[in-house]
């Protein structure tokens, strides 16, 4: 039980990894693509805030009559990184967007005919 | 009992993750992104991330969530069956999840205080930083000071994912006359509610931008909180209102103003003879001068953050009224 209480979140994390990742190279329609992505992403933001918990620690917020605090640098880059995850996200939807001007579809398979469209 | 919260919660992520690959309706796999934003937010309050899980139920569950809707209205909603077979994809993925899985058998177990994680810079922030800085959130120490250089090159990527945005779809403006009928016009109860909520969410935005020194919160938090309270009043009272109220030019301004702000204060801690962004030359007491720095640096990446989140709703939405018309 201790093997997997260790291990665990690690292992969800590696599972949700390779789900978005799955979504990534499987789905036809770029929209649930860029739903995996962010499937992908915010595993790898789970993997630093499990590696960042200390057990029995707390918020990394000074309070009165605490003593062990987890780990702050983990949470500081995550924090910055999912705002920058929206971000690049936004960009990737507005590719999406000009693909369905240029070619009518967001299909990965309808436009493979359609090479010179634009 | 913590652990036992940890591994249902994570139990239900894998789960939402899961149904995501089979369906095909893709308004029913934003709802469940939604919901799994909201469960990773969640968990990461559990994991002590209390920060992080502000970002992620604002970032996550709204801006993104409203982004992709955006977008399905501009390419529909279902999903087409792929001619390719699935075996491949699956293949590669079992392979490279079974190699990921055996390279966790070699990290430090979960949750020690003794793994190497906790033992190189780590202890100087938790110990150090409330002296040093003098803020009892050490997040907000070392994400606005000590890693000032870091947080001030993410403001610029995130300025950049405007430009970027700006660039690919552009905001439309219409002459007054062909604007067609936008907003939700005929539900009574959504505008009351709408004008009842919009001025608090703009009240805990400002909260959360000048308490994050002292609770969990920011510049990051509060700008995404307060471009949350415009696009709800964009959604249910139109885009012509919204540009009435805060122009997309004034946008462009603002966000640029927000990263310049940022970087003067690095240029002006040079001048004062210090190195880049560093706080200890703002004042006479350095105490202050990490005070002052802190406040006016998490103010450059609110106003910034807040820019570009409404401007890429702008362009989203501009570009999903235009098909409409035609």
């Amino acid at each position: 039980m201790n093997f997997i209480l260790d291990y665990y979140n690690y292992w969800i994390v590696v599972f949700l990894m390779m789900s978005g990742f799955y979504i990534v190279i499987s789905a036809n329609n770029l929209v649930k693509k860029i739903v995996g992505l962010n499937i992908f992403q915010t595993s790898v933001f789970m993997l630093y805030i499990s590696m960042g918990k200390v057990s029995g620690g707390s918020a990394p917020i000074v309070a009165e009559g605490i003593t062990q605090y987890s780990n702050p640098l983990p949470h500081v880059l995550i924090l910055t990184a999912i705002v920058v995850g929206v971000a690049t996200t936004a960009v990737g939807l507005s590719l999406v967007v000009r693909i369905k001007r240029a070619y009518g579809t967001v299909e990965e398979n309808e436009f493979e005919n359609k090479d010179d469209a634009i | 009992m913590a652990e036992f919260i940890d591994l249902v919660l994570l139990a239900m992520l894998a789960i939402t993750a899961l149904r995501v690959i089979f369906l095909k309706d893709l308004f029913a796999v934003v709802m469940l992104f939604g919901i799994y934003s909201f469960l990773s937010a969640l968990i990461f309050v559990n994991l002590d991330a209390v920060d992080v899980a502000f970002t992620e139920a604002s970032v996550g569950a709204g801006i993104s969530t409203v982004l992709m809707l955006g977008t399905l209205a501009l390419t529909g909603r279902t999903e087409k069956k792929s001619p390719h077979s699935s075996i491949l994809p699956l293949f590669v993925v079992l392979v490279t999840g079974g190699a990921l899985i055996y390279g966790t058998l070699d990290m430090p177990p979960f949750g020690h205080a003794d793994n190497p994680v906790h033992e190189h810079v780590a202890p100087r922030y938790i110990e150090q930083s409330p002296t040093e800085v003098g803020l009892p959130n050490m997040v907000t120490s070392v994400l606005a000071s000590y890693r000032g250089f870091d947080t001030l090159g993410e403001t610029v990527v995130v300025f950049s994912a405007m430009v970027g945005v700006l660039s690919l779809l552009g905001v439309v403006r219409r002459e007054e006359g062909d604007t067609p009928e936008s907003g939700l016009v005929s539900h009574q109860v959504l505008h009351v509610v709408a004008k009842l909520i919009i001025p608090l969410i703009i009240l805990f935005a400002l909260y959360v931008q000048f308490h994050g020194d002292f609770g969990p919160g920011g510049g990051f938090q509060a700008g995404v909180i307060a471009a949350a309270a415009f696009i709800l009043y964009a959604l249910v009272f139109g885009l012509p209102k919204a540009f009435a109220v805060v122009e997309p030019k004034v946008l462009q301004w603002m966000a640029s103003f927000g990263v310049l702000l940022y970087a003067s204060v690095g240029l002006f801690s040079m001048y004062k003879g210090g190195n880049f962004l560093d706080y200890n030359m703002l004042a006479a007491n350095p105490l202050s001068g990490q005070h002052y720095g802190i406040i006016i640096i998490e103010l450059g990446v609110g106003i910034t953050v807040f820019a570009v989140m409404l401007s890429i709703f702008y362009a989203f939405g501009s570009q999903a009224e235009r098909s409409n018309v035609q």
